[in-house]
């Protein structure tokens, strides 16, 4: 079974324990600036977002990457990338719609989100379940529930 | 490890920045943050000093486990001599600015001297100056939080600073970080004003990596997470409801403080009710509270962002104020509402965002209104003074026009930013100032919660409810259930989570997560990240050791046993309603066995027994 990262906002509260976790699993450091998963806040609106890769099946970056340093790992469905194979031109840093493949000067590579080979961290940490690891088939399933109760006339009357 | 063992030294008369290593003989008796700065401080000035001239230092600090992965560990604190009370200060904030200085790689800031002009601090990891701030002086927290962040062209930079009321030099101006997180007491924000320093911006992109022990820290963390998560407090209470939860809750012991303290309940707690946030109003339909916020890497989230009713008097005609910010806390809405008689949500979430934006501590503030509102009961202040406002309790106009002019010290806003102490002397009535040391009481009255009156009289900065939290035990049975009426036992409850919470204070954790966790669920986390055998009984040590030394400080700044006391209402008029009607706070019961159990002498100075027990300096 495929399992995708599924993000709800509405319980994120913006404390950053994905992105400790996400940095010290990929470069052994609690540094939201190494993170691959970012929290967003909107002061004035009173909200907080995660976002990080949702690893498309068509991958932009996949396919723009000219030296095929990007490739799916068959498990997970993630789109990783190659240190050894990755020569820092990012291309698909550029190619991604979404912005969630990034430049480490660091390293002279790209980093994205790799779902820790089946075991996001992110999701680990999470305190308030704003970040689950689901079934690909049923990322839905929770806001179709929600949605079902208030469509549920009897349980109102 | 997980110290950074760097410190910047900042002289801000000569405009100089200066590395130097940590020194780690006084982490280790000291642990960092509170702790730690308190010994920095002790060293290099004079308690006698004056707190707003240039021999006083201004410390940020943060603690060994800031910017870790421990829940809460994203705290930091001031530390410096405070204008208000004349003791040592440390005001603790949360929000992200703490971590972000230790991911730049610093344990602590030391400012010392005083600029010629106004200033603030850049930092970028180790790329560190001081800046012309000519342009920023005279501006808001807000303004120049976003003046800062536009020059920055990085929405990660996080901006302490301090507000216009810290410049027109009010007694009890706080240090603001993201936007609504406060170093809010005792005027640490006035200090750093007289320095002609107006923020720091820091950018921290090292991280904090340098853990003793990693497999072990995750594993004791995410554990430790497991028991906040678990508990009725940590887990539902305060994520769902905040530190307001408590207002019904006090009301009903008998201890909610109103008009001055005159009285023990007010009819209109639950108007200013965490209940009261959430119910949705007439004019569009929303509640004043949005959502709930963490700090810095904190699994509780008690944090409120709110909303101000648009039709609402203070803010109709003021757009700027129709978004989201930092919503009200328990004792800021004690403070400005219940002891003020005012029973407005909207007026408050309005004072309260206007403490946030010109930085001042809602406390102080709102005490400091309740004793203008009886000095102008009594007739010693009239509306000649005010310029025609009326300062009655429970009028919502008087106490949105204070905060106005406290914020920019215009007219009477000069003698409100003195706090009430100097207030009520100077118009002639010093009994009616609520203060100990001359810092005003927080929201637990200590005829209800005899303990509370305890923790006030002996507290290091003033009175302070966040240096021994006994309403944990007197009322919400936290480790073990005491009776608040009682003073018998108080001594020891008091001497116990004062030297529990000073250690907690120097760890970078919050001290909220005491609802759950007691020194046993801190010492592995601690012993696993940093080095050295970090045990109970170390912990404690150390932070008995940091309360003799912050006590020492003030003995030596010229306080006495004589300044631990409180003001007459409190031992004198009787409680007239509640569970603790007929009672005073019978402090002279507990005072004296509290000495004993310190090993200080009967007037409260310490002894040479003391002294060499710990360790302390010279």
């Amino acid at each position: 079974m495929l399992r995708s990262l599924n993000i709800d906002p509405e319980k994120c509260t913006g404390c950053l324990q994905c992105e400790m976790a996400c940095s010290y699993e990929n470069e052994g450091v609690f540094n939201p600036a190494k993170s691959r998963i970012k929290v967003f806040t909107f002061h004035d609106e009173g909200r907080f977002v995660p976002y990080t890769c949702t690893q498309c099946d068509e991958a932009w970056c996949l396919h723009a990457c000219p030296v095929e340093a990007i490739k799916m790992n068959r498990e997970t469905g993630a789109m990783e990338v190659s240190d050894s194979v990755c020569v820092g031109c990012k291309v698909c840093t550029i190619a991604c719609p979404f912005g969630t493949v990034n430049y480490n000067q660091d390293t002279g590579k790209v980093v994205k989100c790799d779902l820790c080979g089946g075991d996001p961290k992110c999701a680990t940490a999470c305190p308030t379940d704003a970040i689950t690891y689901v079934d690909a088939n049923a990322t839905g399933l929770d806001k179709m529930r929600a949605w079902a109760a208030k469509t549920d006339n009897a349980a109102s009357a | 490890m997980s110290w950074t063992k760097k410190i910047l030294r900042v002289n801000l008369t000569e405009g100089s920045v200066n590395v130097e290593p940590l020194n780690m003989e006084w982490a280790s008796q000291y642990i960092g943050q509170r702790g730690l700065a308190t010994r920095y401080m002790f060293e290099e000035t004079d308690p006698q000093c004056d707190a707003l001239g240039p021999d006083n230092k201004l410390m940020f600090a943060t603690g060994p486990l800031t910017g870790t992965m421990a829940s809460t560990g994203g705290r930091y604190s001031v530390i410096t001599k405070s204008p208000l009370t004349g003791a040592i200060a440390c005001s603790n904030s949360g929000g992200f600015f703490g971590a972000e200085l230790k991911s730049a790689g610093w344990d602590m800031i030391i400012f010392e001297g005083k600029s010629p002009s106004p200033v603030m601090l850049n930092i970028i990891n180790d790329k560190v100056e001081l800046l012309p701030a000519d342009d920023l002086w005279g501006k808001s927290v807000w303004e120049t939080d976003k003046l800062i962040h536009e020059k920055a062209n990085d929405p990660q930079t996080r901006v302490a600073a301090v507000g216009r009321s810290a410049e027109a030099g009010c007694l009890y101006s706080a240090i603001i970080n993201d936007l609504h997180r406060a170093a809010g007491r005792s005027g640490v924000g006035t200090v750093m004003a007289s320095k002609n320093l107006k923020a720091v911006s820091v950018r921290g992109t090292k991280g904090v990596g340098n853990i003793k022990d990693p497999a072990r820290f995750l594993a004791s963390t995410s554990e430790q997470k497991q028991v906040l998560a678990e508990n009725a407090v940590t887990g539902q209470g305060l994520p769902a409801m905040g530190t307001q939860v408590l207002m019904n809750v006090i009301n009903e012991v008998g201890a909610l403080p109103s008009r001055n303290m005159q009285d023990v309940q007010f009819s209109e707690a639950n108007n200013i009710s965490a209940e009261a946030m959430l119910e949705p109003r007439e004019s569009d339909g929303k509640a004043n509270l949005t959502t709930n916020a963490a700090c810095f890497g904190c699994t509780i989230a008690c944090g409120r962002i709110s909303t101000i009713d648009k039709t609402h008097f203070s803010v109709e005609n003021k757009p700027e104020y129709w978004g989201n910010s930092g919503g009200l806390e328990y004792e800021a809405a004690w403070a400005m509402g219940a002891d003020t008689g005012v029973g407005d949500l909207d007026a408050l979430t309005y004072t309260n965002f206007i403490c946030n934006e010109d930085g001042m501590d809602p406390i102080t503030f709102g005490a400091t209104v309740a004793a203008a509102m009886e000095l102008f009961e009594k007739g010693a202040i009239t509306t000649e003074h005010t310029g025609g406002m009326e300062l009655k309790f429970g009028s919502a106009e008087a106490l949105t026009w204070c905060v106005d002019v406290v914020a920019t010290g215009e007219g009477f806003g000069a003698d409100l930013g003195l706090g009430s102490k100097r207030l009520c002397e100077k118009f002639g009535d010093p009994d009616l100032s609520m203060t100990v040391k001359g810092q005003e009481f927080p929201a637990y009255d200590p005829r209800g919660i005899q303990g509370m009156g305890l923790t006030y009289a002996t507290s290091n900065r003033g009175a302070c409810h966040l240096r021994s939290y006994t309403v944990a035990s007197e009322v919400l049975g936290i480790p073990e259930k005491t009776d608040p009426l009682v003073t018998d036992g108080k001594a020891g409850l008091v001497k116990a989570f004062q030297d529990a919470t000073a250690a907690v204070d120097s760890m970078g954790l919050c001290v909220f997560t005491t609802f759950a966790w007691t020194l046993d669920n801190m010492a592995p986390q601690i012993d696993a990240a940093c080095e050295g055998d970090w045990t109970v009984d170390r912990l404690l040590e150390a932070g008995e050791r940091i309360w003799n030394l912050e006590r020492e400080y003030n003995n030596r700044a010229g306080l006495t046993g004589a300044d631990d006391t409180l003001p007459p209402r409190l031992l004198k008029d009787a409680a007239k309603t509640g569970p603790a009607e007929g009672k005073v706070c019978g402090l002279d019961e507990m005072l004296p066995e509290y000495y004993g159990l310190r090993g200080w002498t009967t007037d409260g100075q310490l002894t040479d027994d003391v002294r060499q027990k710990f360790s302390l300096p010279a």
